[in-house]
């Protein structure tokens, strides 16, 4: 079973050189921390910057350089800010190669539910409705389960949806599973947890083609 | 040239009323209106329908107009930093249009330029599509969003001049350029004012032509609001 920095490093692997990549909230945040060093890749954060950097040194802190999380940030060589609008237009448009964003619930089918607990949480979507409509190469940080043990793979979202029909790659604490036909296709294995694990731990529809290794990280 | 500057907020606020729809700029508390924010609260206006990606937090920013109840509406895309909000939410007390961030910097930038509604992907087949139109492109349902229609819009510029033209500094930027120009009268707040012809017009973010009235805020807290830094590298 794998934990969020963990999930992260997984993920981490599907980032590719010359890659614009944007990263949400909570564990695709510190995907940043595990891409090799040795290929170039630009992170956008939807709130107007490209080519985001580490944290600053303390000290350094600039109230006007934050993230969409609202972080204090630095920028790298080649960086760029713009206004709201023309980041979504990047998102839109789709000039960024890679979304990585959480999720609360992703149904069989690849409808995503991300922003809303009706009468209980409503933070608000953000950028995720935006992002889910347009990008193509969407991965979903999240944990198999909920804290009661409960699938967060589902035949059909309960919660208000965020996007329909969009996710295509998951990677949870328990597997790396692929979104098509209207079934979760299950590649590879957390160290440590078998097939049997993950089927219990999935309520949609789970295929396994053939043996499935184990996730190398 | 054109001169755009007023004294003072007060003077920049001029025919505000109770009632009216206001726009204002910012991600989270960067790059947010400090000193209109501030006059808002002053003037007690109230009733306020409020157009701004996020609403501050308890104690700063819209959250200083929310305490107060003086907002009637929201709309925005992400609440979550704010407790008070969220309590008047559930409580029914505000009412709350919540917005793809995306589309909120779009339906801002279409009464900027002039279009009247446009369609976009975000929200497809969810609760933010419901009563609205939509349409098939190349094999891709879009839904209709429209303009927004306000009557103020507050922005937040690093550096402007007399003529009203603007340079916004960092991240701070985000939804007030959108903004300039979006409603009946822009009342941009800078940092530093300077005379006409001190900023390079090669430089220029923001034309002053959408902007009716612009000021020097008398001082900026700049709050931050989560502050992460890295360790200090030892060097040697």
């Amino acid at each position: 079973m794998l934990d969020k920095n963990g999930i992260a490093k997984r993920i981490a692997k599907e980032v590719k050189d010359g890659y614009y990549v944007n990263l949400g909230i909570g564990i695709p945040t510190l995907v940043a921390n595990f891409v090799r060093n040795d290929i170039e890749v630009e992170f956008q954060s939807e709130n107007g910057v490209l080519g985001m950097g580490p944290f600053p040194f303390e000290g350094e802190e600039d109230a006007d350089i934050i993230n969409a999380g609202k972080q204090t940030i630095t920028t790298l060589p080649g960086a760029s800010f713009f206004d709201s609008a023309t980041s979504f237009g990047m998102i839109r448009g789709k000039h960024v190669d890679l979304t990585i964003l959480g999720a609360m619930e992703v149904a069989e089918n690849g409808d995503i539910a991300n922003w809303k607990i009706p009468g209980k949480m409503v933070k608000g979507m953000g950028g995720a409705m935006d992002l889910v409509a347009s990008a193509e190469n969407i991965i979903v940080a999240m944990m198999h389960t909920n804290k009661s043990g409960q699938s967060k793979l589902l035949n059909r979202c309960t919660l208000p949806l965020t996007g329909v029909g969009c996710v295509k790659k998951i990677v949870t604490n328990m597997a790396v599973l692929e979104v098509k036909n209207h079934a979760f296709h299950l590649l590879e294995r957390a160290p440590g947890v078998s097939v049997e694990d993950i089927k219990k731990a999935t309520e949609g529809r789970l295929v396994v083609a053939g043996d499935i290794p184990e996730m190398e990280l | 040239m054109i001169n755009k500057k007023v004294a003072n907020v007060e003077e920049a606020l001029k025919g505000v009323e109770s009632g009216m729809t206001l726009m204002l700029g910012g991600f989270g508390l960067c790059g947010i209106p400090e000193n209109a924010i501030a006059e808002l609260v002053r003037l007690e206006i109230n009733d306020i329908t409020c157009i701004s990606n996020n609403a501050g937090v308890d104690d700063f920013g819209l959250g200083l107009l929310l305490q107060n109840h003086q907002i009637k509406k929201m709309v925005s895309s992400y609440v979550g930093e704010n407790d008070e909000f969220e309590r008047q939410m559930l409580s029914g007390e505000l009412e709350v249009e919540l917005t793809p961030q995306g589309t909120l910097a779009e339906k801002c930038r279409a009464a900027q330029a002039g279009f009247p509604a446009f369609y976009t992907p975000a929200g497809y087949g969810t609760e933010v599509a419901e009563g609205k139109e939509t349409r098939e492109f190349d094999g891709k349902m879009y839904v209709l969003e429209a303009a927004y229609k306000a009557d103020f819009s507050f922005v937040k510029a690093w550096k402007g001049d007399e003529a009203g033209n603007l340079i916004f500094k960092g991240t701070a930027r985000n939804f007030n350029p959108c903004m300039c120009g979006a409603a009946t009268i822009t009342v941009a707040e800078v940092e530093e004012l300077l005379p006409a012809g001190n900023l390079d017009p090669n430089q220029i973010h923001i034309p002053g032509i959408f902007v009716q009235r612009i000021f020097q805020g008398k001082r900026y807290e700049k709050r931050i609001e989560q502050r992460t830094v890295r360790a200090t590298e030892h060097v040697g």
